[in-house]
C-alpha cells in the first residue's frame, strides 16, 4: 500500500509535456467519425425510430394517430400478405441463382483469360448504371412485348408451352408473368454480382492453379477445390448484395409483373401512397428488415465466410 | 539407389521455348539428368532456367524439342498427367486448406482415402507434426517453405522441381533449409532439380550443376569442374571471382604452353586450355585470387623456380578475419584480386608496397579471348535489380 502513495511524485514532472500531445491524437478517431455518425442518425436511426413508432399506432388520417402499443397491427399485416412474402423471397431467390449462374462465367473470363480486354469488360459491366434504373427496366417490356422477336422465337421452339406447364409463364404472353419480372431483376442486379465476384477472384494467385495442376488436380477439380472456395468471399457478397435489394424491389413488378406477380415491396408502396395506412406500411417494412437479417444470417453462419481471409 | 534404374532419367533433347512476341527464352537445348541425383540450373535471372523447369513440369509448352522422363515421352501431357512435382517460388500453399490438407492435397487428387499415416510421416520428416491444423498464413516463411517440400515429396514423384525455393528466406534460415533439402534428398533418392541464380547454393547443394546464360547451357559438371576448370569468362566470373589476363601465345614446351603477358611469361597446362593455341594468337589466362602466394619485392629471390610470376603494388588490403583480400595494381591487369590466408601475416605488405604476386602452373586456366572479358561480373546495378 505504500508503494502506491510514494511512486507518484518521480514521475509527476515529466507527465504534463508529454501528455497534451497525445491527448489531442486520443479524440482524432472521434471527430472522424462524426459526420458519418451524424448521417447515420439523421437518416437512418431517426427514421427507424419513427417508423418504430408508426407500427404501432392506431387512427386515421382525420383524426390523426396516436402510439397505442398496437402490435396486432404485425400479425394483421403478416396473415394479410404472407402470400406476397413469400413470392418476394421465391422470385428474390430465383433471380440471385440466375444471376450467380451468369455472372461466375463472366467474373472468372474477366478475372483469368481477359488480358488486354479486362479494363473494356468491366467497364461494359458497369455501362447499363449510365442510364436509368426505370429507363432500363422499360426497356425489358420492348424485348418482352408479345410481338416481339423473342417470344416469337420461344413460342416457336415450343419453350413458352413448357415454361406455362410450369407456370413462369401465362399462355403464349412472357409480360406480365413471374418470368418476365425474375428476368427483370436479374438484368437489374447483375453487375452486383459480378463486381464483388471478379474481385475476389482477380485476388487469387495464378500459382495456386498451377500448383492445383502440379498435385494431379485435373483443370474441373482445380476448379472446385481451389478456385471456387477461394472465390466465397464474393459469393457470399454477390449473392447478399443481389438478394437483399430484390426482396424489397417493386419496380420490376410493378412494370413487368401483373396483379398476381406482386412483391411486398409493391404492398408497401401502396400502402403508403395510396391507401395511405401508415401502420400497416410501417409493420411490413419491419418485418421485411427482420425476415431479410434473419436469413442473411442464418446463410453467413452457414457459408462460413468468417474463415475465410 | 540403385545406379541401373532410369526410369527417373529426365531426358530434354532439343528443347526450346520461344515466346509469341519473339523472345526465345531457351535455345534449343539437350540435357540428361540422371536418376537420383541433386542437379541445379544456375544463372542470372532471364537465363531461361525457369523457364526449362516449367517445360519439365508441363506448366509451359516447348516450341521445339522433347522431354522424356525415363522411357515415357511426356511433352505434350497437362501438368497433372505427370509424375513430376514442383516447389513453387512462393510456395503457392492453398491458403484456404490447413497444413495437412495442403499436404495431402495430392494423395487425395489420386484416389487415396486413407492419407493419415503417409501425411503424419510426411510432416515428421520435415519436423512440422505440430503444426498439422494451422493454415499456411499461420506459419514463419521457413515453416511455409518446408510445407512447400513435403506437399510435392508426399507423391513421390520421379523427379522433384524446386524453382528458387530458398529466394524468400533471410541468409541464415536459408543455409540451414540448403542442408536440410540436402538430407532429405539423400534419405528419399529421388532427383531433384533445383533452379537458383546463387551460385554458392548451388555449388553447396548440387551434385552437378547446368550454368545458363542467355538461354543456353554454357558449362556442365560437379561444382569443382566447373570452378577449377571454367570454359568460359561468364562461367569463371559467374562462380567466384576470376583474375583474367590477355596473354599471347609464344611457344609450346611439352604439355605446356608459355605466354608472354606483359615483361613476363606465364606457363599454362595445355589441358586447361579451353581455347585454341597457335603460335601469335590470343589467350585469356585465368586464376582464381586464393591460388595466388603474395612475397614482397624485397623477398622476390625466395620464391621458388618454375612458378608463374607477376610483379605489381597493392592498391587495396581489406581485413575479413579469416583472409585478406589484397587488390593488386600490376602492368598486365590493373584490378588483381588476391585472397591470402590470415595465417602469418607479414606486416610489409600494406597498400603501396611494391608485391611479386606468384603461383603454380597447375593451377592457371586459359580461356578463348574473343569473349567478353566481363561476362557473368556482377554489377552494383544487378544484385539491387
Amino acid at each position: 500500500m505504500s508503494t502506491l502513495t510514494e511512486a507518484p511524485p518521480p514521475l509527476a514532472p515529466a507527465e504534463p509535456a508529454k501528455k497534451s500531445p497525445r491527448k489531442r491524437g486520443r479524440f482524432t478517431p472521434y471527430w472522424l467519425l462524426l459526420p458519418g455518425l451524424l448521417w447515420l442518425v439523421v437518416f437512418f436511426a431517426l427514421p427507424m425510430i419513427y417508423q418504430a413508432s408508426t407500427s404501432v399506432q392506431t387512427g386515421s388520417l382525420e383524426q390523426g394517430y396516436k402510439v397505442t402499443w398496437h402490435f396486432v397491427t404485425y400479425w394483421q399485416a403478416l396473415s394479410e400478405y404472407w402470400p406476397q412474402f413469400l413470392r418476394s423471397v421465391f422470385y428474390a431467390a430465383a433471380a440471385t441463382i440466375l444471376c450467380l449462374l451468369l455472372g461466375y462465367p463472366l467474373a472468372y473470363t474477366i478475372a483469368f483469360r481477359a488480358g488486354r480486354w479486362k479494363n473494356l469488360i468491366m467497364i461494359l459491366v458497369i455501362a447499363p448504371f449510365f442510364t436509368s434504373f426505370l429507363i432500363r427496366t422499360l426497356a425489358w417490356k420492348t424485348i418482352l412485348a408479345d410481338n416481339g422477336p423473342i417470344v416469337h422465337t420461344l413460342n416457336s421452339l415450343h419453350i413458352l408451352d413448357l415454361t406455362s406447364f410450369l407456370g413462369w409463364t401465362a399462355g403464349d404472353r412472357v409480360l406480365a408473368t413471374p418470368l418476365a419480372v425474375v428476368c427483370g431483376l436479374t438484368y437489374n442486379f447483375l453487375p452486383f454480382m459480378i463486381l464483388p465476384l471478379y474481385t475476389s477472384l482477380e485476388r487469387i494467385d495464378g500459382r495456386l492453379h498451377e500448383a492445383a495442376g502440379d498435385l494431379y488436380a485435373k483443370p474441373w477439380t482445380t476448379f472446385r477445390k481451389v478456385t471456387f472456395p477461394l472465390s466465397m468471399p464474393g459469393v457470399v457478397s454477390g449473392t447478399l448484395l443481389t438478394f437483399i435489394p430484390a426482396a424489397g424491389d417493386y419496380v420490376n413488378a410493378e412494370l413487368l409483373g401483373s396483379t398476381d406477380t406482386r412483391m411486398i415491396g409493391n404492398v408497401i408502396q401502396t400502402q403508403f401512397l395510396r391507401i395511405l395506412d401508415y401502420p400497416t406500411a410501417a409493420a411490413l417494412s419491419f418485418i421485411l428488415m427482420a425476415a431479410i437479417l434473419f436469413m442473411v444470417t442464418v446463410y453467413i453462419r452457414r457459408s462460413g465466410t468468417e474463415d475465410l481471409v | 539407389m540403385t545406379t541401373t534404374d532410369k526410369s527417373g532419367d529426365v531426358r530434354l533433347s532439343g528443347i526450346g521455348k520461344t515466346y509469341a512476341n519473339g523472345f526465345t527464352a531457351v535455345r534449343p537445348l539437350d540435357l540428361t539428368v540422371p536418376q537420383g541425383s541433386f542437379f541445379a540450373l544456375l544463372g542470372a535471372s532471364g537465363c531461361g532456367k525457369t523457364t526449362t523447369l516449367r517445360m519439365i513440369a508441363g506448366l509451359e509448352e516447348p516450341t521445339s524439342g522433347t522431354v522424356h522422363l525415363g522411357d515415357q515421352d511426356v511433352t505434350h501431357l497437362p501438368p497433372y498427367k505427370r509424375p513430376v512435382n514442383t516447389v513453387f517460388q512462393s510456395y503457392a500453399l492453398f491458403p484456404h486448406l490447413d497444413i495437412f490438407e495442403n499436404v495431402a492435397f495430392g494423395l487425395r487428387r489420386r484416389g487415396i482415402k486413407s492419407v493419415k499415416k503417409q501425411v503424419e510421416e510426411m510432416l515428421d520428416l520435415v519436423q512440422l507434426g505440430e503444426q498439422a491444423r494451422k493454415k499456411p498464413h499461420q506459419l514463419s516463411g521457413g515453416q511455409q517453405q518446408r510445407v512447400a517440400v513435403a506437399r510435392a515429396l508426399i507423391n513421390h514423384p520421379k523427379v522433384l522441381l524446386l524453382d528458387e525455393p530458398l529466394g524468400a528466406l533471410d541468409l541464415k534460415l536459408r543455409r540451414q533449409m540448403q542442408l536440410e533439402l540436402k538430407r532429405i534428398q539423400t534419405e528419399v533418392g529421388i532427383t531433384f532439380i533445383h533452379v537458383t541464380h546463387d551460385q554458392e547454393e548451388a555449388m553447396t547443394m548440387a551434385d552437378t550443376v547446368a550454368v545458363m546464360n542467355a538461354g543456353r547451357v554454357e558449362q556442365l559438371g560437379s561444382p569443382t569442374d566447373l570452378y577449377e576448370n571454367p570454359n568460359t569468362t561468364f562461367v569463371a566470373n559467374f562462380l567466384g571471382t576470376s583474375n583474367l589476363i590477355e596473354a599471347e601465345v609464344d611457344s609450346k614446351t611439352g604439355d605446356d604452353i608459355v605466354l608472354k603477358a606483359g615483361g613476363g611469361k606465364l606457363v599454362l597446362p595445355e589441358a586447361r586450355c579451353s581455347a585454341p593455341t597457335k603460335a601469335g594468337g590470343k589467350v585469356l589466362v585465368g586464376i582464381r585470387p586464393e591460388k595466388i602466394s603474395l612475397t614482397h619485392a624485397d623477398d622476390a629471390g625466395e620464391i621458388p623456380e618454375g612458378r608463374n610470376r607477376l610483379t605489381g603494388k597493392i592498391a587495396d588490403a581489406s581485413f575479413i578475419g579469416v583472409s585478406t583480400q589484397y587488390v593488386i595494381d600490376s602492368p598486365v591487369c590493373d584490378e588483381l584480386a588476391v585472397y591470402v590466408q590470415n595465417v602469418e601475416r607479414d606486416g610489409r605488405l600494406v597498400p603501396g608496397a611494391d608485391v611479386v604476386l606468384h603461383w603454380s602452373p597447375a593451377h592457371t586456366f586459359g580461356l578463348d579471348a574473343a569473349q567478353d572479358i566481363d561476362a557473368g561480373v556482377e554489377t552494383v546495378e544487378e544484385e539491387a535489380a
